[in-house]
C-alpha cells in the first residue's frame, strides 16, 4: 500500500464478482422509500458528537456539507479553492433536470428513469437510476426555496427547455449560468453553518490521502496550500465530493485544478475504481485555436435547441459560411436521426462530427469544426429572442474567437467534458471501504456509459441533499464510536509518506515543467483512448505511458520548497496519479472490445457506424481493486434489467 | 508579440513586494492573459526560477478566482474577467504592469493571489435564505413575478472576484455586499429576512476592514459581470429602513 513503484497495467486477474447488496429489491418505485425507513437514525443529541469529513464544495459537497450540518452533525470540510464558491459545479450552464411534468408533455418520474438508462447505454444501475429520477422532483423545490432564480414565465411559474436526448421538457435552468446559480444557494447554506460553527472550513487545504483505520475510512491527509503544512484530519466518515477526472486529457473543459488525486489516493486504499475509461465527450465546444491552449471552453448543449449543425457537402469547401448555399450544406445530424435531429445525446453528436471532420469536410482552422448555426432561429425568434436566451453564450463566444455569432455560425468541436467513471460505490453511496462515501461526479453510479445532458447537476444535489444524508446516518448509527488517536501508527505513517513523496518531487531537479508531461500525457490518451479507440491504440498508450513516467520522475522541474504556496508542486504531485489513472484507464478501454455510450471501441459497431454493446458478455460494471505492484484485479457487478429492456439506442 | 511584463512578485504576506521585468516573446492574440502568463511561467520552471503564482481555476470567466490589476486597471483594459482577457487587446512592445488586488481587506498571499476569504464571511453573515436543506414546499407554490426573477438573477451574477474592492478608491465592498441583498431581497423567498439581511451583510462588510462607499461608481465600471450602481441604491435604502 506505500510504494510508489508502479502497477503492472499491461495485464489484469480477474477476481470475485461483487455486487450491490444494500439495494433493495421490490418494486422499484418503493425501493427508496424502504431503504429510508429501513435507515437507521442517529439520535439528535447524539449527533454533535459524530464528525464528517467532506472534501469538496461543489454541487454534491456543498450540498452534503450543509444539510449534514443542519441535521446537527460536525462537518469538517475541505476545498482547494480559495472559497467554496468557486467550484467547478459553477461553470454548468445549461440546466438540470427534474420530473416535475410542468409542461404536461409526458413527462414522469418513470420517464426520466427510463430516458436515463437508456441514455447511459444499459450500464447504469436501474436501483440508483430510479432515486435519482424520484428525487429530481424535490431538488427544485429545495433550490426555489433557496432563492435560486431559476428563469420564469410570465406568469410567475417556471420555465423549462429540453435538452439532447429526450422529447419532453423537463430542464430547469438560469439563462446559461444554472451552475453556477445553483453552486451558490449550496455555497449560501454551508456558509450559514460555516457562520454558526457547525461547519470546520478549510480552503485552499488539498487532500493528498485517506487514513484507513482497521478497516474504515477515519481521515484524511492534507495539504494547506499556503503554508505546505501537512496534517491529519480524523472523523468517523469521510465523503469524497471531489469531481471528476477529465483534466487527465489535459485539454477539457474542466477547470484547471480538478483533478484525480483524491479519488486515486482512496483506490489505492481500497476503494474499487468502477468503469474508468467511461468519459464523456461533448459535441458543443469552442474548438482549440492553438498550442498554446490551456483549457476547452464549453457552449451550453441547450444551444443545440435553436441552433443547426451542418458542414459543407463536399470536403475541401473552404468557402466561408454565408457564400456556402444552402443546396450545398449537409445537416448531418437532421439528415442522419430526423426524429432527435440536433437534441441526439452527445455521444452520438459527438462521433458524428468527428466523422464528418475524418471525412475532410471540417470547417475553420485545422478541419477541426463543425458550424452551429443560428441564422434560422433569429429569422424565426427575431434577434431579440435569441439573445434573452443564450446572450451570455454568445458573449462569451465571441470574447473568446473574436468573432460574431449573430452574423456567422459558431465553430464547435467535441470535447472532454465529463467521467461517468469513479469509486464504486454502492446503494447507500459507500465505497468498498467502509466509512468512505463518494457523491456526484466522484462515483461512478448514475449515468451507465454516458450521460445525459443536464443530469450531472441533478446527481450532485440528489446525492447530496437528500441521498447521503439518509444512508450515511445509517452508517453513523452502526459505526464503532472509538476515537482515533491523533498519533495513531497509522496516522503518522501516511503523513510521512505524503511528506515524503512531495520531498521526491522537490528534489528531482530536472529540466521539464509538469505541465509539459502533462500535456504530452494528455496528447497521448486523446489519441489512443479518446473519441474512439481501438486495440492497437491502447496497447500502444499503455506502452508508453510507462516511459513517461519514467521521464518524469528523472527530468521534472519543481521550483521552490513545499512550506509555501508552489502551484507547481501541487500540479506535479496531481500529475503523479494521473500516470497511473491513465494506464488503468487505457486496461478497462483495452479489456471491453463492445462499444458503448462514450466508449467506442472502432472493432465494435453497427453496419450504420453507431456503437454495438455487447450486453451478454459486456452487460456489468467493471470495478478495478488496486494490488500494490502487481495487476489490477477486476470484479465484476453484473447489471441486470427488469424496467427498462436493454435494445439498440435508436434515435432515428 | 513581444512584450515586457513587470509583475509585482512577493514572496509571503510579511516579506517585501517590488515590480520585476520579464520579457514574453512570441505570444499569440489568440492567448487569454492567463495563457500570456502560462507562457512566461514554462519558461522559468525549466530555469529553475520560481513562477509567478496567481489564482486561476475555471478559465471561462465564472468561476472568479482570477483578478489582478493589469496597467493600473482590475481585470484590465476589457470588462471582462482576467481569463477572458484575450491578448489581441495589447500591441507587440507594450509593456505591461500586473499587480495583485489591493485591500487592507484582501492581504496578499504570494504574488497575484490575494486573500478574499472576508466575502465568504460576509455572506456568512446573512447573504443566504434560512431554508432548511432536505425539505421545502412545491417550487410552484411560490410564484414569482418574471420582472422579480430577472432582476434577482442579474444580481446573483456576481462572481466574487473582487474586482469591485480592487477598482474602489476606498476598499469598499459595496457593490459585492448589495448585489447579494438585491438578489435576495427582490425575491418573495428572501422577504421575511428582508430587513435584517442588509443590516447584518453591512455590518459585517464593516466589520472586515472595508471601505465606506463614497459613489465614485469604479466598481461598477470594473465589474465584469455589469453589475450597476443602482445595487448600490437599493442597500442603502434596505439598510435606512431595516432600522434596528
Amino acid at each position: 500500500m506505500t510504494s510508489e513503484v508502479p502497477t503492472d497495467y499491461s495485464d489484469f486477474t480477474v477476481g470475485a464478482p461483487i455486487a450491490d447488496d444494500r439495494a433493495p429489491d421490490g418494486p422499484i418505485a418503493e425501493r427508496w422509500d424502504r431503504r429510508r425507513f429501513e435507515a437507521k437514525l442517529v439520535n439528535p443529541a447524539n449527533r454533535r458528537g459524530r464528525t464528517v469529513i467532506v472534501v469538496g464544495t461543489g454541487l454534491a459537497g456543498g450540498s452534503a456539507g450543509a444539510t449534514l450540518a443542519e441535521a446537527g452533525y460536525h462537518v469538517v470540510q475541505f476545498c482547494f479553492q480559495d472559497s467554496p464558491r468557486r467550484a467547478h459545479s459553477i461553470a454548468a450552464q445549461g440546466g438540470i433536470n427534474a420530473a416535475k411534468n410542468y409542461r404536461n408533455d409526458g413527462d414522469s418520474v418513470r420517464r426520466l428513469f427510463y430516458d436515463t438508462v437508456k441514455g447511459g447505454d444499459f450500464r447504469a444501475r436501474e436501483s440508483n437510476v430510479h432515486r435519482l429520477a424520484e428525487v429530481s422532483v424535490q431538488i427544485i423545490d429545495q433550490c426555489v426555496a433557496q432563492g435560486v432564480p431559476f428563469a420564469r414565465e410570465y406568469g410567475g411559474l417556471l420555465d423549462t427547455r429540453s435538452f439532447g436526448g429526450v422529447q419532453v421538457s423537463r430542464t430547469f435552468y438560469a439563462r446559461g449560468q444554472t451552475g453556477q446559480q445553483l453552486l451558490l444557494g449550496a455555497y449560501q447554506a454551508l456558509s450559514r453553518q460555516v457562520a454558526a460553527g457547525n461547519v470546520e472550513l478549510h480552503p485552499r487545504t488539498e487532500m493528498l490521502d485517506l487514513l484507513v483505520i482497521d478497516g474504515r475510512a477515519r481521515g484524511i491527509v492534507a495539504r494547506d496550500l499556503v503554508t505546505g503544512a501537512v496534517s491529519a484530519h480524523l472523523a468517523d466518515a469521510v465523503v469524497l465530493a471531489t469531481g471528476g477526472y477529465g483534466n487527465v486529457f489535459h485539454l477539457s473543459t474542466n477547470a484547471k485544478n480538478s483533478n484525480a488525486t483524491a479519488i486515486w489516493r482512496a483506490h489505492r486504499r481500497g476503494a474499487y475504481f468502477a468503469n474508468p475509461c467511461f468519459t464523456q465527450i461533448h459535441p458543443t465546444c469552442i474548438p482549440r485555436s492553438g498550442e498554446h491552449q490551456a483549457k476547452l471552453t464549453l457552449m451550453s448543449e441547450s444551444l443545440r435547441n435553436d441552433g443547426r449543425i451542418w458542414v459543407p457537402r463536399t470536403a475541401g469547401d473552404t468557402r466561408s459560411p454565408e457564400l456556402i448555399p444552402e443546396d450545398e450544406r449537409d445537416y448531418y445530424l437532421e439528415r442522419i436521426y430526423p426524429a432527435f435531429g440536433n437534441l441526439v445525446p452527445r455521444d452520438i453528436a459527438s462521433r458524428a462530427a468527428k466523422n464528418v471532420c475524418d471525412e475532410g469536410r471540417g470547417v475553420g482552422p485545422g478541419g477541426q469544426g463543425v458550424y452551429l448555426d443560428f441564422a434560422d432561429a433569429i429569422a424565426r425568434l427575431g434577434r431579440a429572442a435569441v439573445e434573452a436566451r443564450y446572450g451570455n453564450l454568445f458573449e462569451m463566444y465571441q470574447r473568446i474567437t473574436a468573432e460574431d455569432p449573430y452574423r456567422v455560425p459558431m465553430r464547435i468541436y467535441p470535447a472532454i467534458h465529463y467521467t461517468m467513471g469513479g469509486l464504486w460505490v454502492d446503494y447507500d453511496l459507500q465505497t468498498s471501504v467502509p466509512g468512505l462515501f463518494a457523491i456526484g461526479e466522484a462515483n461512478f453510479s448514475d449515468h451507465g456509459a454516458n450521460r445525459l445532458g443536464a443530469s450531472a447537476l441533478m446527481q450532485g444535489l440528489a446525492d447530496g441533499y437528500f441521498v447521503l444524508p439518509a444512508t450515511l446516518a445509517d452508517y453513523l448509527a452502526q459505526a464503532p464510536v472509538a476515537p482515533v488517536a491523533a498519533d495513531h501508527p497509522e496516522v503518522t505513517t501516511v503523513i510521512a509518506e505524503v511528506t515524503d513523496r512531495l520531498k521526491r518531487l522537490l528534489a528531482v531537479d530536472g529540466d521539464r515543467s509538469p505541465e509539459s508531461f502533462h500535456r504530452e500525457l494528455g496528447q497521448l490518451l486523446w489519441d489512443e483512448c479518446g473519441m474512439a479507440r481501438d486495440e492497437a491504440g491502447l496497447r500502444r498508450a499503455l506502452a508508453r505511458i510507462p516511459e513517461l513516467r519514467a521521464e518524469f520522475w528523472r527530468r521534472l522541474a519543481v521550483p521552490g520548497t513545499g512550506e509555501e504556496l508552489n502551484q507547481t508542486l501541487e500540479k506535479a504531485n496531481r500529475l503523479v496519479d494521473y500516470f497511473e489513472l491513465a494506464e488503468l484507464m487505457c486496461l478497462d478501454a483495452l479489456h471491453r472490445t463492445e462499444s458503448c455510450g462514450g466508449h467506442f471501441r472502432t472493432e465494435s459497431q453497427t453496419p450504420s457506424g453507431e456503437a454495438a454493446r455487447k450486453d451478454e458478455e459486456f452487460g456489468y460494471v467493471a470495478a478495478w481493486e488496486y494490488t500494490d505492484g502487481g495487476a489490477p484485479v477486476l470484479h465484476r457487478e453484473e447489471l441486470t434489467f427488469t424496467e427498462v429492456h436493454p435494445t439498440q439506442r435508436s434515435y432515428a | 508579440m513581444n512584450l515586457t511584463l513587470r509583475i509585482w512578485r512577493q514572496a509571503g504576506p510579511d516579506a517585501p513586494g517590488a515590480l520585476t521585468t520579464y520579457q514574453v516573446t512570441g505570444i499569440s492574440p489568440e492567448m487569454s492573459f492567463l495563457e500570456m502568463l502560462d507562457t512566461l511561467n514554462e519558461e522559468l520552471i525549466p530555469r529553475g526560477e520560481e513562477p509567478v503564482a496567481f489564482d486561476h481555476d475555471c478559465r471561462e470567466g465564472i468561476c472568479g478566482a482570477c483578478g489582478m490589476v493589469i496597467n493600473g486597471q482590475a481585470h484590465g483594459p476589457e470588462r471582462t474577467t482576467t481569463c477572458q482577457l484575450h491578448m489581441r487587446h495589447f500591441q507587440d512592445g507594450d509593456v505591461i504592469d500586473v499587480e495583485p488586488w489591493r485591500s487592507a481587506a484582501f492581504p496578499v498571499v504570494r504574488d497575484l493571489v490575494v486573500d478574499r476569504s472576508a466575502f465568504d464571511r460576509i455572506i456568512g453573515a446573512g447573504g443566504y435564505i434560512t431554508a432548511p436543506t432536505g425539505s421545502a414546499p412545491e417550487a410552484h407554490a411560490t410564484p414569482v413575478p418574471k420582472e422579480a426573477a430577472d432582476l434577482a438573477f442579474e444580481h446573483a451574477e456576481c462572481i466574487g472576484c473582487g474586482a469591485c474592492v480592487a477598482a474602489c478608491p476606498n476598499g469598499s465592498a459595496m457593490l459585492f455586499t448589495s448585489a447579494k441583498v438585491v438578489h435576495l431581497n427582490v425575491l418573495p423567498q428572501g422577504a421575511p429576512e428582508r430587513r435584517s439581511r442588509a443590516r447584518a451583510l453591512v455590518g459585517a462588510m464593516d466589520a472586515e476592514g472595508f471601505g465606506g462607499c463614497t459613489n465614485t461608481g469604479e466598481c461598477a465600471t470594473a465589474c465584469p459581470k455589469g453589475i450597476g450602481l443602482n445595487a448600490i441604491a437599493t442597500l442603502n435604502r434596505e439598510f435606512l429602513l431595516g432600522g434596528r
